[in-house]
């Protein structure tokens, strides 16, 4: 996906983007580029600011107008972190799906879901919803809109292991689908390395960037992360490698 | 008057003021904003005295404080120093003291402090009716038209802000719907126990609704029961109306927990 990387391709970048919040730095110089059809994922530890960038790229966040661009028409789907629904408001899966400015049809909200596997869940309250329905339902609604680049926060916190593999595969597929451009923000290393194309580590500024494997080598990563858990991934790397030319 | 116009007059008010109640008070409830109703509802007591200082309709004077402590919460929500139902707490008491003080300053006045306080229905007069309808009609108009951008930003409110919704506008207007809701349900439930009206019908019809607006609509509804059965109590044991209005719609809340149980629908 990367070697297709062109001007033309490009929807939403950020470039010597500061954010600074009671005179500390959150973000200090970060330019980062989402093109379509490639899965960008932005690492780093708790606090370096990865779900500020994603405010400020997503437009929830302000910031000087000239430090982010984005394709003009862009349509993007956001899927946030967590979405505390409290059981005392009442609302289905299918009602979900339509909350918004429009109003969309029932076969849409169903086709939504298929895309995402919960089709069956359209009229289940979401109350009752494991960590991955929730998941996939939120994913369904941020597909609705046919987004030009999708936007995750920590797409599988609350997910169990094998559930969090799915979702990863899920979303690689909808990439593939639609040709859309998909960024995504995480804590979690091991999987997230498999599943992306260009990785970004920040910590306030840009640590490194690139495909998964230089930037499981650049020192800076490993400083950040710890030698061991960086290992640990290169064994990984290694293993899944090997599996794949068999 | 005739008892038979005037049982039908405050009934009116009642119904008016329930069928408004049902739809803002789920975005109260939803919004966990009960503390918040009861300062806007304290505050209109300083309302009603100001009011009768300045020898304007006490209403009036509602719907300026009310409006007044909604600007106060819309532009200290964002400071950190205290909590806000700390400041929630502050503000609550100190209108409702600073209302009983000024009060007290004008004793060449007579007026029902209790009736103000838990509700008069002795008190409506066909402007009163008038009014609150004119009110209400005004309101559930606003409310439709924000609908659906103010239910998204209740479910998420970045999720909202993402997808281009005014959170913070409308997140003022709402308050100013509450401040003319209070001004309105006031005369009859009384400043003490305003706030019933939006939280009690709400939560009853929690328990037997499957879509958010089946729920407002069903607060509505449950809201009119109410103050139709306790207008009836009230003129029968002539008991006080806003109390007794509050112990129907208390009583219809345990009961659909009886029936239904919390389903978590």
């Amino acid at each position: 996906m990367t070697e297709n990387r062109g001007p033309d391709t490009l929807l939403l970048a950020a470039r010597e983007l500061d954010q600074s919040f009671g005179g500390r730095k959150i973000l200090d110089r970060v330019s980062i580029e989402v093109h379509a059809g490639e899965i960008v994922t932005v690492v780093g530890p708790n606090g370096a600011g990865k779900t500020t960038l994603l405010k400020i790229l997503l437009g929830i966040r302000s910031c000087r107008a000239s430090q982010v661009w984005r394709k003009p028409g862009i349509r993007m789907g956001y899927v946030p972190q967590n979405i505390p629904i409290d059981p005392v408001m009442p609302m289905t899966v299918g009602r979900f799906l339509n909350l918004g400015m429009e109003r969309k049809t029932e076969s849409s909200i169903r086709e939504a879901l298929e895309l995402t596997g919960v089709a069956h869940l359209y009229p289940s309250p979401v109350h009752g919803l494991s960590g991955g329905e929730f998941k996939r339902m939120v994913l369904a609604r941020a597909m609705l809109g046919r987004p030009d680049v999708l936007v995750l926060d920590e797409p599988v916190q609350g997910v169990d292991y094998a559930g969090e593999l799915e979702l990863y595969r899920l979303i690689g597929t909808l990439r593939d689908q639609f040709s859309c451009g998909v960024l995504l923000v995480s804590h979690d290393l091991h999987i997230v390395m498999r599943a992306t194309d260009r990785v970004v580590c920040l910590n306030h500024h840009v640590c490194c960037t690139g495909q998964p494997e230089q930037v499981s080598n650049h020192p800076e990563f490993k400083e950040l992360f710890g030698a061991q858990v960086v290992e640990s991934l290169a064994l990984y790397y290694h293993h899944h490698h090997r599996c794949k030319d068999h | 008057m005739p008892m038979a116009d005037f049982l039908l007059l405050s009934w009116l008010a009642g119904l008016g003021v329930a069928a408004v109640s049902g739809p803002l008070g789920c975005f109260v409830v939803w919004r966990r904003m009960a503390y918040f109703g009861d300062t806007m509802a304290h505050g209109a007591l300083l309302g009603v005295a100001l009011g009768f200082a300045f020898q304007t309709d006490p209403t009036l004077g509602v719907v300026i404080v009310s409006g007044a402590i909604a600007l106060v919460l819309y532009f200290l929500r964002r400071q950190k120093s205290l909590a806000s139902d700390t400041l929630l707490g502050i503000l609550s008491h100190g209108t409702l003291s600073l209302g009983l003080v000024v009060l007290g300053f004008m004793s060449q006045i007579r007026m029902d402090l209790m009736g103000y306080l838990f509700g008069d229905i002795l008190a409506v007069s066909l402007a009163d009716v008038v009014g609150i309808l004119l009110g209400g009609v005004l309101v559930l108009a606003v409310l439709a038209r924000l609908w659906h951008p103010l239910l998204l930003m209740t479910v998420h409110e970045d999720m909202a802000r993402a997808e281009g919704v005014a959170v913070d506008r409308i997140h003022l207007v709402f308050m100013f719907l509450i401040a003319m809701v209070i001004a309105m349900t006031m005369k009859i439930i009384g400043i003490l126990l305003v706030t019933s009206m939006l939280i009690i019908p709400a939560a009853t019809a929690r328990n037997l609704v499957r879509s958010p607006e089946a729920m407002a609509l069903m607060g509505s509804v449950i809201g009119m029961l109410s103050v139709s059965l306790g207008l009836l109590v009230s003129f029968h044991w002539d008991t006080p109306s806003g109390p007794s209005i509050v112990v129907v719609a208390m009583m219809l809340f345990v009961f659909s927990h009886g029936i239904h149980g919390w389903r978590r629908v």
